[in-house]
Formats: C-alpha cells, structure tokens, sequence
C-alpha cells in the first residue's frame, strides 16, 4: 500500500456542489432526431470520411478512418442514415466549425457485428491499433489519442487511474465508479498490461466516499485506491501525479518520461468496452446540473445536439448561459446547436445566482494570495504585470507556458483582476508573434529567391547573347575572307572575346550550381520549373531576343 | 464574454484593507489606555485628510473617485501615519504628512498598487528630515493629560520640548554619549519601562497582538513580520552578548520604538515590499538591519522608516533574484 500522499503546492477549496447530480444513476438519454458526429473528435488530428450521404450505417460502424499518427477513428452512434456531410459548428469558444457526419437515427438502435478482442494473442502493436480503430481518446476532457499515450510500453512503473474529478458540480466520474467498478478496472488492468506497469493506483478525492468504496470492492489486491484530499485541481493530471507518487513532471514532459502513466476512469471504462465487447466509443456519461429542475447524469450518443439534452434537466427560468466543463475551466457555450464530443463531461445552466459577474477589476496590490494559489508554482501577478505592459518575453521567461489555466489565480484574487484571460491573451499574442515571424521568414525567403532569379536570369541573358555576338563574329569571320580579306587580327580579337565569354558564363553557371545546392527541395522544383519554361519559349522562338548586338 | 473561472472566493481588497484597520484596534486601544486618547484625534485628522487628498488628487487625475476612495488603503496609510507619529505633533504636521503619503508618494507613482516606497514612511522620512524636533517628542505613560494633548495637537504650538522628553530610544542613543554610561544606567531612568519606552511597551503589545489576527486571518504571511522581528533580536543579540555595557538587549529592541508596528504592519505593506518567500525574509532582515544600525549609531530616534525605503529601492532586485522554482523544474531563477 502506498506510504504517504505527497502534496502539491496552492490549489483551492471552492464549493463542491456535487451532491446535486451525484445522486442521480446513469440513464441513457434518449436519441435526437439528428446526430452531428464530427470528424475531429481529437483535438489534434480529423478522421478521413468513410460515408456518403444517403448511406445506412450502423451503430458502432466506422465512418471515420484514423488519419495521420494522432489520428482515432469515428463512428456512427447509433443505425440511420447519413444525411449530410457538411461543417457545423462545434462546442468550442470561438463556435468554429468542423466536418461532421449528419445522422438521421432509424431508431432501431442496431449494433454492427463485433466481438471481444484478444488483446494478449493480438499482441500490443494489433490492440494499439485496434484501440484507436475503436476511437478511444482520453475522456477527463483532453482527448488525447489513448494508443498514442500508450506507445512506448516500457519504462513506465506505475498506472495511475484519474477518479479525482476536482472541479466542482461534474459527477460524471464519481458515477461512473460508483456503477461500473469493476469494467474500470478491467480496463485498467488492459492498460497496466499494455504499458507494462506494476502497480496500478487509482486516486479519487475524499468527497466521493461510495466511489472509493465501490472501486475499493472492486480492486481486491489488483490496485491500491487512494483517497485524495479533495484540492482543486487535485485531478489535474500532473497534480494527481504528484500526490500519488512525488514525481513533479515539468512543463512539456510526459509522464512516461518519468515512469508514470495517467488515465481517466472513463478512459478505462471505454478500453475495457473496446477490449471485452469490441464496442467503439459511440457514448459517454454528461453530468447536466446547475440551475435545473433534474439534475443527473446520462449516458449521451456523442454528436447528440446540446440542446437536445437540456429539456431532459429542465433548466429554470433564470438560467442565461449554459457552460461546458466546470465552472472553472469550462466555458460558456456560445450556441446550443453544438454536438456532444468525448471531451464533454457535463453542462451546467448557469445563472447569475448560482455564478454572479465578477465584481470589477481593481488595481493588483501585489498581495501574492495568487502566488500562494497556484498550483504551477507560478507568480501569476508578475506574469499579469508583463501581460500588461506587452512584456511577453519576460512572461514567457517566468514560465507563463507552465500556467495550465486551472484558474487557482483569479479565483482568490482579491482585486477581481481576470489573471487567467490577461494568461490567455499573452499565450495568444505570442503564438501569434511565432506565426507572424514564420510568415514574414517565408515572405522573405520568397522575395530573396526572386530577387536572385531575376539576377541570374539576367546574368544569363547578357552571357548567352555575349555567347550569340561571338558566334555571329567568328562566322561573319569565316565568311569574310570568302567574301574579301578581312583583317586576321580582327579574327583573332573575336576569338580571344568569344573565349572570355565562354568563360564568364561556365563561371557562372558554377557559382549558380552551388547557389541552388542549399536550396530545398521545394525551390529546387521551383527553379527547376523556370529553366523548363525558358527553355521552351526560347526554343518555340516565343521569346526572341532584341539587342544591340543583332541590330548592330 | 465572460471567461472561466465562472466562480471566485468571496474577497476583496477592501476587505484586506478593512482586515489590516481592525488588527489596528488592539493597539489603539492600549495607546489610549497607556498614553490618552489624543491618539484618536490624531487618526480622524489623519483620516479626513487622506480622503480629501485621495478625492483631490482623483479629481486631478480625473479618475472615478469611489471605487478608490472606498477600497480602504487611503485610511490604512493615514493610520499608520498617525501611529507612527508622536503623538502630540500639530494637526497640520499630520495633514500635511498624509498629502504627502497618498498624493504624492501614492498618486504620483500611478495609484493604488503602482507606488514604489511605501507611503506612510516616505510620509515619516519627509517630516522627521524637515521636523526634527517635533517628530523626536514623545510622552511617556501618563506624563500629559488629555487637556494637555488636545492643547499641543489642535494648537500647533511647536515649543513642546518643555513639556515631554525623547523616546526611550533616543534617550539610550544619548544618553549612551556620556562617559561612564551604561545601558544599565541610563535605562535606569524615568523613559523606561519594564522592556520599552514606559507606556509604550503596551502599545506594541496591541500591535502584536493585532499581527497574530493579521497571520490567523492569511491577510499576511509569516514571512516578513518573522523575518524582521528575528533579524532584529539576532543583530541586537550578538552586539549585547559581545557589550551589554554599550548596546541593549534584544527583548529592550523588539519592545522600543516601532517595532512591532514596523514587523506586522509597514514591513508587511505588500504593494511595497518584495513578493516572492525568500524575497520577503531578505527585505524585511535588510529593514531590521538598517534599523538597528540608524538605532545605534544613526542622526535619528528610530529607523525603520528609512529601512523600509532603502530596502523599497532594492525590491525589483530581490524579487528577481528570488524567484522560486517552479513546479516540476530545477533552480529558482527565470531561465
Ligand atoms: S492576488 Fe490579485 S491583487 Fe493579489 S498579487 Fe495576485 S493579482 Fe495582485
Ligand atoms: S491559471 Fe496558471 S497562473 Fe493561475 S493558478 Fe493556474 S497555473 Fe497558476
């Protein structure tokens, strides 16, 4: 059994305001009349489409394929027909669009054929495969491809399971344990056995006691189930590493760098679908609460209309916004139209009683309750001092790429100054800057090559005509003493002219020969596509060349 | 729109503000216990002039006056003006001393949260530089009535050396010029209570007591009233061990002067002071220092306002120099 917990420093304690919808079991919702799945279910990588409109499709069937090495597939979630391929909007603050796969349910629910898989005869490159045909991505909100975190399978010592579920009001997790222990674990036991980890933790904070208890059943001596103080963020997943073990993994490091290895229960819940029935994921559980009549839980088809889902909570009256997420990540859903994706683990009707506007921002009277909050280590209010005054290489020089957005910061701020969005905004303008700076390199590598195209066209020319003039010499030469005597020295002069020419142009070739050996391949086509269509407008006589040789 | 996180704790900097004027309360009530309630004239004039010059200078500025006027910080700095002052000093010397902490050195530095120095002591050095004596006066317990008090203070008269002596601190400096002195024999005389200035040990009693409601409450961190207190107790320790015949024991510095004051409520002035843990620890042992150096050997009866000033000036460096490490990386410093 594990020695100690460790801590990790900051975090807070906000109201939990779980117990609305921790009551409440899983039930599925019913289908909507149209499913939008999205091609993209993962935020790094879209799905190549597999349907066409008016095709029938069943539950479970693929009508996504995997693309590119961060790539899952996509199903349909239920039998139908597809309607329409088109962009829509998603779940996403900016309401962008992205392809989606429009399905009219046929009602009848119908799975495509599937079976276990056997995983140990498969072998672990065949369930990697088969775990990202099956569309598993990380359910705590992330959606990272789950075979892709599973690569490596070695090097990594322990598996943590992610029951934590620290941000108020979802109880999507706790649920999920309370009903489904056992499948978690079995799922979990497939990750152990992929990643090839000894020991299996599984860490729930303190405030879900029957979700410990049931896994704790559950686990018998397979896994140690860990109460965790119940912290905000606790269950960010390198804060739960931290608690659970000790190990702090730094900003851009992964947990198997250092010999662990984090998976949400859901994650877990969904490989052992994947695994004992051969089921994709086509659902998962949606904590609805806030400012309802019914809070619950309920176990959603992905690509089901938000809106579709909300008369099943009945908000009340004075809800004016609706947030995805938890109050303190989560954020407000500009539209209801947007499908529910794997990253969406509860709604929450928001009104201004349950979450009032902020008081207005006041000076920051450098009291560092925001320092002591931060669970990143961070000085949030020197990061905010350089946001300000556009500092950004100073604030990316106190770490602001370590902020993980917790909102820690700005929840205890006393002065109500919105730290994590000035966080946001000094993110965004760098990464912009980046961007800017790649564009204006690029625009400036293209402005050089032409600049030095139109150079050595033009150094080009003059050689060739140069090389013309002489030949027209030495020929007018050689007729000449056909025609009358010419004098010899004026041959000779010709030649002597003709010969330095010669020269001058292989120098120059040369010289232009080691100027396009650096270039890449890319301008090397470009370069290689000018000379073609020189050559042939020269040879068509397109082009004919007018100088003051010919005419002379 | 409105970005996460959707919900915040219930706190606010008036609410800081207002924390740090009722941990005053204490040590107010045992000033007017000990040395008359003239004190308390001395806060209001303090207070009706802080708010003035913030309004004024507001105006000036032509910036909303309420939000500022009412987070509370004008009256933190006028109070701690007023405590830090003698007490019989003329209402003007008081009123113009507030202008100069919030309009000058509060306002001219961009406001709220922007000043550099912290105000009440720029106040302090600004005076006790042009006003000596009037701002080396103090009375010892029950040496003035209130009559007597209100007379000084609303009169302005400024020929009060016939009526109070000097601090028990200057007394000591002094009183340690002559020959054949001790700390033993000077502190033998009427100045001097059982640990500080007569009376006004009990004063910093309230003040303590009041930084233990300012800790209790996580208004402040222990970091720099610990910081201070214990750098003073060790550099006046180590000089007492070596010389007690010329220099005075810990418990007598601690307990003199402003001390207490200085350790939980103008060290702890967080606009002013470092803001990073270690940061904290060097800025107020460097206060502690230079005070007890200005104590000793210095021009002045007390010392921990130019401690303060001169460590304010070295703030941006030692923030700099003491960042901590950040979560899952090696070495403290900004790479
Ligand atoms: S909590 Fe707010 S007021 Fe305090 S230092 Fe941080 S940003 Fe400034
Ligand atoms: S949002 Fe960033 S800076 Fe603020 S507490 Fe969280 S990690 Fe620290």
């Amino acid at each position: 059994m594990i020695g100690r917990l460790f801590s990790f420093r900051g975090g807070i304690k906000p109201a939990a305001h779980k117990e609305e919808s921790a009551g409440a079991a899983i039930v599925a919702a019913p289908l909507p009349a149209q499913l939008v799945v999205p091609l993209r279910q993962s935020i790094r990588a879209t799905a190549r489409c597999l349907v066409a409109p008016g095709q029938r499709v069943l539950k479970g069937e693929r009508i996504g394929a995997a693309d590119g090495p961060l790539g899952t597939a996509v199903h349909a979630p239920t039998s139908g027909t597809v309607v329409e391929i088109a962009p829509r909007p998603m779940a996403h603050p900016s309401g962008l669009d992205t392809r989606c796969v429009i399905i009219a349910p046929d009602g009848e629910d119908r799975w495509i054929e599937h079976q276990p898989f056997d995983h140990r005869a498969a072998g672990r490159d065949a369930t990697l495969a088969h775990l990202r045909d099956c569309g598993i991505v990380g359910l705590g909100g992330a959606t990272f491809p789950s075979h892709v975190k599973l690569g490596r399978g070695k090097g990594v010592e322990t598996l943590i399971l992610n029951g934590a579920e620290c941000e108020p009001w979802i109880t999507c997790d706790d649920r999920l344990m309370r009903e489904r222990a056992a499948d978690i674990l079995a799922g979990a036991a497939v990750l152990r056995e992929l990643i090839g980890a000894q020991r299996l933790i599984v860490g729930i904070e303190d405030n879900k006691p029957e979700a410990i208890a049931a896994m704790r059943a559950a686990a018998g001596s397979e896994a140690e189930v860990v109460a965790v103080p119940a912290l905000y963020p606790a269950g960010g997943e390198k804060q739960l590493i931290r608690v659970l073990t000790g190990i702090e993994i730094p900003y851009g490091k992964l947990g198997g760098d250092f010999g662990v290895q984090c998976f949400n229960v859901g994650t877990a819940h969904a490989v052992y679908r994947a695994i004992a029935h051969g089921e994709p994921l086509v659902s998962r559980v949606v904590t609805l609460t806030g400012s309802v009549a019914r809070p619950g839980n309920y176990e959603v088809a992905i690509g089901t209309p938000i809106q579709d889902l909300l008369s099943l909570a009945q908000p009340a009256g004075d809800t004016d916004r609706y947030l995805m997420g938890g109050p303190m990540m989560g954020f407000a859903l500009p539209r209801l139209d947007v499908p529910v994706v794997k990253a969406t683990n509860c709604v929450i009707a928001a009104s201004p009683a349950l979450f009032p506007p902020p008081p207005p921002e006041q000076p920051c009277i450098r009291c560092g309750e925001c320092a002591r909050a931060c669970p990143a280590e961070l000085q949030p209010f020197e990061l905010y001092w350089f946001g300000r005054a556009r500092n950004f290489g100073k604030a990316q020089e106190y770490h602001l790429f370590d902020c993980i957005e917790c909102g820690c910061c700005a929840y205890v701020c006393p002065a109500h100054i919105p730290l994590v969005d000035y966080f946001r905004f000094s993110k965004g303008e760098i990464w912009a800057r980046e961007r800017d700076k790649d564009a204006a390199d690029a625009a400036r590598e293209r402005f050089e090559f032409r600049n030095f195209r139109q150079e050595r066209e033009k150094a080009e020319k003059a050689a060739r005509l140069a090389a013309k003039a002489a030949e027209t010499r030495s020929k007018l030469a050689e007729e000449a003493p056909a025609a009358g005597d010419a004098p010899a020295a004026d041959d000779a002069k010709k030649a002597l002219i003709a010969a330095a020419l010669a020269r001058a142009k292989a120098q120059k070739d040369t010289v232009e020969v080691r100027n396009t050996d650096n270039l890449s391949p890319a301008v090397q086509a470009e370069i290689a596509a000018v000379e073609a269509r020189r050559k042939a407008a020269l040879e068509t006589g397109a082009a004919p060349v007018a100088t003051p040789d010919n005419e002379s | 729109m409105m970005h996460s996180p959707y919900i915040r704790r219930p706190a606010s900097v008036q609410r800081v503000m207002l924390t740090v004027l009722a941990a005053l309360l204490p040590g107010i009530a045992l000033y007017v216990w000990q040395i008359g309630p003239g004190i308390l004239v001395n806060l209001a004039i303090a207070s009706v002039a802080a708010l003035a010059g913030e309004a004024a200078i507001l105006a000036l500025r032509r910036k909303p006056a309420a939000a500022a006027l009412s987070d509370g910080s004008a009256l933190v700095t006028a109070w701690l003006v007023a405590l830090c002052f003698p007490p019989i000093v003329p209402w003007w010397l008081t009123t113009l001393a507030v202008l100069i902490a919030v309009m000058g050195a509060k306002h001219l530095y961009g406001g709220l949260g922007q000043n550099p120095f912290n105000p009440a002591m720029a106040a302090y050095c600004t005076m006790i530089v042009a006003y000596p004596a009037l701002m080396s006066q103090w009375p010892a317990a029950g040496q003035l009535d209130f009559a007597t008090q209100l007379q000084l203070i609303l009169g302005g008269t400024r020929e009060i050396d016939a009526v109070t002596g000097a601090t028990a601190l200057d007394t000591l400096r002094t009183g340690l010029r002559a020959p054949e002195a001790s700390v033993a024999s000077v502190r033998a005389l009427d100045a001097f209570g059982f640990a500080g200035g007569r009376g006004w040990e009990w004063v910093a009693a309230g003040y303590f007591i009041g930084g233990v409601v300012l800790l209790a409450t996580r208004t402040i961190t222990w970091h720099l009233p610990v910081g201070f207190l214990a750098a003073l107790a060790l550099i006046s320790g180590a000089f007492w061990l070596a010389d007690p015949v010329r220099f005075a024991s810990p418990l007598f510095h601690l307990a003199s002067g402003g001390a207490m004051l200085g350790a939980f409520f103008i060290v702890t002035d967080p606009v002013s002071a470092a803001t990073t843990p270690r940061g904290k620890l060097v800025f107020a042992a460097g206060v502690a220092c230079i005070a007890w150096l200005i104590r000793n050997f210095g021009a002045y009866p007390e010392g921990i306002a130019f401690g303060v000033l001169l460590m304010n000036m070295c703030v941006p460096l030692i923030d700099m120099k003491t960042q901590p490490r950040v979560f899952g990386h090696r070495g403290g410093r900004p790479s």
